[in-house]
């Protein structure tokens, strides 16, 4: 019987045979931290250790609350910053850089067929270049820093097949709401989610990441789009190393296949307080709005800066809106500058906030006052998560929040297409 | 086995209603940690929590961000064990990799409420209230040795002096 892709790249990695449900301890390509590394620092230092045991697999991008928010923030970032000089860490990325999920698969970290840990949830997202990518707690990559070893259990699979072409106006958040709405936010805990089916090549990397980023809130493991030949022109201009591409056998056994017609899929919100509470944008149309957020690892790539632009171009938010453009990084800053969308923006009265993690976790730069509602592109809407306990957060795709933005109500997108 | 009281609640309980966002990169000593403890989602909590308490739970408890904090919050505020029917798997390795119990239970979830008094049997895999017995799955091999070691650290701290002997 042929194995899926999280089978085989974890049997490569292990040296032996390996199916679902088995326990192996592998050696990870790459591990990511960001500014969770201070916590890290603080328990890979009870261990006794002078040196992590294989530094330039250590990646560490600031990217939580950059620019340091105040004096605590501050002391954080010098503690790290003083740990990569001391141990010759060679992959740092300072706050100038953006989204840890962005910056890593820009650097092109994120290649077929390796493994990945990275202390972040969201680290699913390189699934989209065909990696295998889990998120694991701070003493865990402690724990890795020191012996350059994890323990995984292989994970069963879940596939998604897609077929059809995306209608104006829906785009890969909506698909993945869509697909959490319907099957909830614990579907896939402890599994591998493959995304396939003959329209998984209509999705570009980008939007592979928002997929992969997204498993996360069904509990997945890990995430996986097939590299095909969108990845390999991404990569030709980046790749840094070798890869071997693992691909799920013809025949693999899946836990469940789920079937959705891209076609049929209307513009998703995801309502208060849970991400999979998802609902198309029809049914809460007209809810008043006090921000407006787009960007994050979620979406904020240059194809979600430019869906977003093309409906705010000559236009005024709505005076009762603040928008807050935040860019996935500098890569996409500088992309979107380049082509006159960071002037639309401001143009239309938004602020551009610089790359970087912003105020989706609720610690800065933006944060909401009770009873304020935001519709946002980020990725989890759980109570108080961007402030208040009593403020509410509507997750939708970039052209629902640009619109939304306009109105000063949640909107349909495609009244502006 | 010490008696404590049940905290209650229901599906979904995410990490950030467990320690919100806001303290997680502050890094606050475990006192301060576990006065944070389920801030938006019950304020009770952290104002009447007692050593021994449990928290007891529906499915996929600590689904969310991979903040550690979520689970140390728990045990600083001196919580013997989570009960639930499934947890996320990141608050699952978190937990066990820093000595929080988090024990899967099909039956006890449904039966326990706020208030109810309990006591967790560990050795014979008993959840015990008011004579009730509920029952909990013994934990994977796998997690064992982490477990027995009394957490991550420590267990790694003998898997790397196991390494230097040879």
């Amino acid at each position: 019987m042929g194995r899926t892709f999280s089978e085989k790249v974890l049997s490569r990695k292990a040296g032996r045979p390996l199916r679902a449900g088995e326990v192996a301890t592998v050696s990870p390509d790459f591990y990511l931290s960001h500014d969770n590394s201070s916590a890290i620092i603080g328990e890979f230092k009870k261990l006794g250790l002078s040196r992590v045991a294989a530094r330039d697999k250590v990646v560490i991008v600031l990217d939580h609350i950059v620019p340091a928010a105040d004096e605590r923030y501050a002391a954080n970032h010098k503690t790290i910053r003083e740990f990569i000089a001391a141990q010759g860490i060679r992959h740092f990325y300072d706050i100038q850089n953006g989204v840890c999920h962005q910056v890593f698969s820009e650097a092109s970290f994120a290649l077929p067929g390796t493994v990945i840990m990275g202390s972040d949830s969201h680290t699913t997202t390189y699934g989209a270049f065909g990696a295998f990518s889990a998120g694991i707690g701070r003493t865990e990559m402690a724990s890795i820093w020191a012996t350059d070893e994890i323990w995984l259990r292989v994970p069963e699979t879940l596939r998604v097949e897609f077929s059809g072409t995306f209608p104006p106006g829906v785009s890969a958040k909506d698909v993945i709401l869509k697909v959490i709405g319907d099957h909830g936010a614990d579907r896939a805990n402890y599994e591998a989610v493959e995304f396939a089916g003959p329209s998984a090549r209509h999705f570009s990397l980008a939007s592979r990441m928002v997929l992969c980023n997204m498993a996360a809130e069904m509990g997945a493991k890990n995430g996986y789009f097939e590299p095909d030949e969108k990845t390999f022109a991404w990569l030709k201009a980046r790749a840094k190393n070798d890869f071997t591409v693992v691909t799920s056998d013809p025949g693999a056994a899946y836990e469940a296949v789920l079937s959705y017609d891209i076609s049929t899929i209307e513009p998703q919100v995801a309502c208060p307080h849970t991400v999979d509470n998802v609902k198309p944008v029809t049914a809460v149309a007209g809810t008043k709005i006090h921000q407006a957020l787009i960007g994050t690892c979620t979406n904020g790539r240059l194809e979600d800066m430019e869906v977003a632009a093309r409906i705010l171009k000559g236009r005024n938010i709505h005076p009762g809106v603040r928008t807050l453009i935040l860019p996935a990084s500098r890569e996409v800053y500088l992309d979107a500058l380049k082509a006159g969308l960071i002037e639309i923006f401001v143009d239309a009265g938004c602020v551009i906030l610089n790359p970087g993690c912003g105020p989706c976790l609720g610690a800065h730069e933006g944060i909401l006052a009770p009873g304020e509602v935001v519709v946002s592109t980020s990725n989890r809407n759980f109570k108080g998560r961007m402030g208040s306990a009593t403020s509410e957060i509507f997750l939708a795709s970039p052209a629902t929040v640009a619109a939304s933005a306009l109105e000063g109500r949640i909107t349909d997108p495609r009244t502006f297409l | 086995m010490s008696q404590g009281r049940v905290w209650k609640y229901g599906d979904d309980v995410n990490t950030d209603v467990i320690y919100a966002g806001k303290y997680t990169y502050q890094q606050l000593p475990p006192e301060e940690m576990a006065k944070h403890a389920f801030e938006d989602l019950d304020p009770e909590f952290a104002r009447n929590v007692k050593p021994g308490d449990v928290v007891v739970a529906g499915k996929n408890f600590g689904c969310g961000s991979s903040r550690e904090q979520a689970a140390a919050c728990l045990r600083s505020a001196g919580v013997r064990a989570v009960v639930a029917k499934s947890f996320s798997r990141i608050y699952f390795r978190n937990a066990i990799n820093l000595g929080l119990a988090v024990l899967q239970s099909e039956d006890a979830p449904d039966a326990l409420k706020t208030g109810d008094p309990v006591e967790v049997d560990f050795a014979g895999g008993r959840i015990l209230s008011g004579g009730r017995v509920f029952h909990f799955f013994p934990l994977p091999a796998s997690v064992l040795g982490i477990v027995e070691a009394g957490g991550l650290i420590e267990y790694t701290k003998k898997r790397l002096a196991d390494k230097s002997r040879g």
